[in-house]
């Protein structure tokens, strides 16, 4: 309890110093999102009238506790230029994005897990150096190139998923074959992280004493693998997962956008270049709240798992 | 062995020997390893094709040739041609030399600071060093590439601000890596041997620390310049890269998308010159964080 209790407070104050940044990063930009929203049609007049609309003749600090009050009360009021509720907009794109976390992770379970596995497995042999080649590929690689080469082999030459889109309004089979390529490009570089991690822990335990004991007394490999070496060895794996999940969720804007899907980082990124501050704060907040949140319960976790944690 | 190398005076003759001694170790170390070698292969080839890109190169390389549109790869075209009839090749290598920069560049703004934050904080334990901590933890929160797309919107689009912004989000890392260098080496008795002769705050953390420290900062600077090269080519494929018609590796792979059905080497060879320059300074790090690990060099 204790343990928790410590990493919660942790994870606020990181949490309200995250954002707090955030909230000044955006503020002190030298362009005007009021002059940039008015363009050619600016007068004083306007200026003013809209500078009071969304409170940017008040001082900083006042600012700054109306963003703190939204926070707060999860009411971040209209966007800028879409000139909707923020709250009712971010909650219209964030499924896709959970989704498309989702269905990174799973790619970065079902490919990173078994690639490590049997690279450990087969140490020093061709399929080890195999495996590894693929894992150092996948994060060299940018997730965009990954995406446009999926398109361009999955999509127009083979014809198998569509290019783009979320498949909105359309039945489950459609918006799941939508899923599948952004899946892949942004859960691959996770993936062959996953896959390095997986190796490096698990020929960490290979050689333990208790491993031997199991050999000794003519368990199968199997059985070995399953009950001793990858419970033990997936302890690091774990936290690393936990950290990819909150990275997968920051890149993912750049995927949503290749892919000309709906989703929170693509909403994001327009909203950070056009200055539309309600829009980026909610997200931001959303964002990093999830993040952080992840973290923590991956640090929870972790203490959970290995009881050697919950002592030191 | 380092400590004891670096906190002598240079005039101490068996001691100076020493410390030859472990660079030269760790260089042997490193060439042992073949993915090491593989990856200083790589560097090297991206610092050739810098080099041509520099010298070779002619800047009209960058002016459309619409009668030359989308020609595939051939004795003319190595790489082929983009939408506007420019060579893709010829582009790639004048690419080379941005992406390395900026790879450098934000490396040196992001270690440079993150070190001194680290050991600020590090050295002086009480509410300084906290803030610094507390602050370092809040930028680790967000996500490399938000972090870097933040502050670009307040920078503007451009190569230099390029540069900023992907080394301020890499400073915290440095910070959090020197920092914990600090910790286990400010107790140390050379440290303590250095206070007691009356050296001031600045003498120790210059002369003393920072030395000892700088193993664990280049391996993660030879690290964080993929991670940099990385990241600016994926803000120049958002469009916040240098103007057009500069070459950059992202905003040549960013120009293909709208033709990559009739053209994918467009997108191809842009590509493939990021991830090999990656490919490069990853393993050439990978190699230098064992080589410069003597438990695992000894082994």
């Amino acid at each position: 309890m204790r343990l928790i209790g410590g990493r919660l407070v942790q994870a606020a104050l990181t949490l309200v110093g995250a954002l707090t940044i955030m909230f000044l990063i955006l503020r002190l930009t030298p362009g005007d999102p009021v002059q940039i929203m008015l363009g050619d049609y600016r007068t004083p007049e306007l200026e003013a009238a809209l500078r009071a609309r969304y409170g940017l003749d008040q001082p900083l600090p006042v600012q700054y506790l109306v963003y703190v009050g939204n926070i707060l009360t999860g009411n971040f009021g209209v966007s800028y230029w879409r000139n909707q509720d923020v709250t009712t907009l971010v909650a219209s794109v964030l499924p896709y994005t959970v989704q498309l976390a989702v269905a990174a992770i799973i790619v970065t379970c079902a490919i990173g897990l078994p690639l490590g596995v049997v690279a450990a497995l087969n140490r020093n042999s061709f399929t080890d150096v195999a495996a590894m080649m693929i894992a150092l590929l996948g994060i060299a690689a940018p997730g965009f190139l990954l995406a446009l080469l999926l398109i361009y082999v999955l999509s127009y030459s083979l014809g198998w998923f569509p290019v783009a889109g979320a498949g909105e309004g359309t039945n489950l089979v459609n918006q799941l074959r939508s899923l599948v390529l952004p899946a892949l490009a942004l859960g691959f570089s996770s993936a062959a992280l996953t896959a390095r991690t997986t190796r490096a822990a698990l020929l960490n335990v290979l050689n333990e004493d208790y491993l031997r004991t199991a050999r000794a007394k003519g368990l199968r490999p199997l059985a070995i693998l399953r009950s001793h070496a990858l419970r033990n060895g997936l302890i690091p794996v774990l936290a690393v997962l936990g950290l990819q999940l909150g990275q997968l969720i920051g890149g993912a804007g750049v995927i949503e956008i290749v892919f000309n899907r709906p989703g929170v980082g693509k909403l994001l990124i327009d909203a950070i270049l056009s200055r539309d501050y309600p829009l980026s704060e909610a997200l931001l907040a959303v964002l990093l709240t999830s993040v952080i949140v992840i973290n923590l319960v991956t640090d929870v976790l972790y203490g959970l798992v290995d009881p050697r944690l919950r002592v030191t | 062995m380092s400590s004891t190398v670096w906190s002598t005076p240079a005039s101490a003759s068996p001691d100076v020997r020493a410390a030859r001694t472990f660079w030269r170790d760790t260089g042997a170390a490193l060439r042992r390893q073949r993915s090491a070698m593989v990856g200083l292969a790589l560097v090297g080839i991206v610092l050739v094709a810098a080099c041509l890109g520099l010298v070779a190169v002619p800047q009209t390389a960058n002016r459309s040739n619409l009668a030359q549109r989308l020609n595939p790869p051939s004795a003319a075209h190595v790489m082929g041609t983009d939408g506007s009839g420019r060579d893709v090749f010829q582009r790639v290598l004048l690419g080379a030399p941005l992406s390395l920069a900026v790879g450098v560049v934000a490396v040196a703004i992001g270690s440079l600071l993150g070190s001194v934050q680290g050991l600020i904080a590090g050295y002086r334990a009480g509410f300084v060093g906290a803030a610094i901590m507390r602050f370092t933890d809040a930028l680790l929160a967000f996500p490399t590439l938000l972090l870097a797309l933040a502050i670009m919107a307040t920078l503007g689009a451009g190569l230099t601000n390029v540069m900023i912004a992907v080394g301020l989000s890499a400073m915290p890392r440095f910070t959090r890596v020197m920092q914990a260098e600090v910790l286990s080496l400010r107790n140390r008795e050379y440290v303590l041997a250095a206070r007691a002769v009356g050296a001031g705050t600045s003498t120790i953390l210059v002369r003393h620390i920072l030395p000892n420290g700088l193993s664990s900062v280049l391996v993660l600077s030879t690290l964080s310049i993929s991670t940099a090269i990385l990241a600016e080519a994926t803000l120049s494929f958002l469009g916040l890269g240098p103007r057009p018609p500069t070459a950059t590796w992202g905003s040549m792979i960013s120009d293909g998308t709208s033709v990559l059905q009739a053209a994918p080497w467009v997108v191809l060879f842009p590509g493939l010159a990021i991830t090999l320059t990656v490919l490069g300074f990853s393993l050439l790090g990978d190699g230098l964080r064992d080589a410069l690990d003597v438990r695992l060099r000894d082994k």
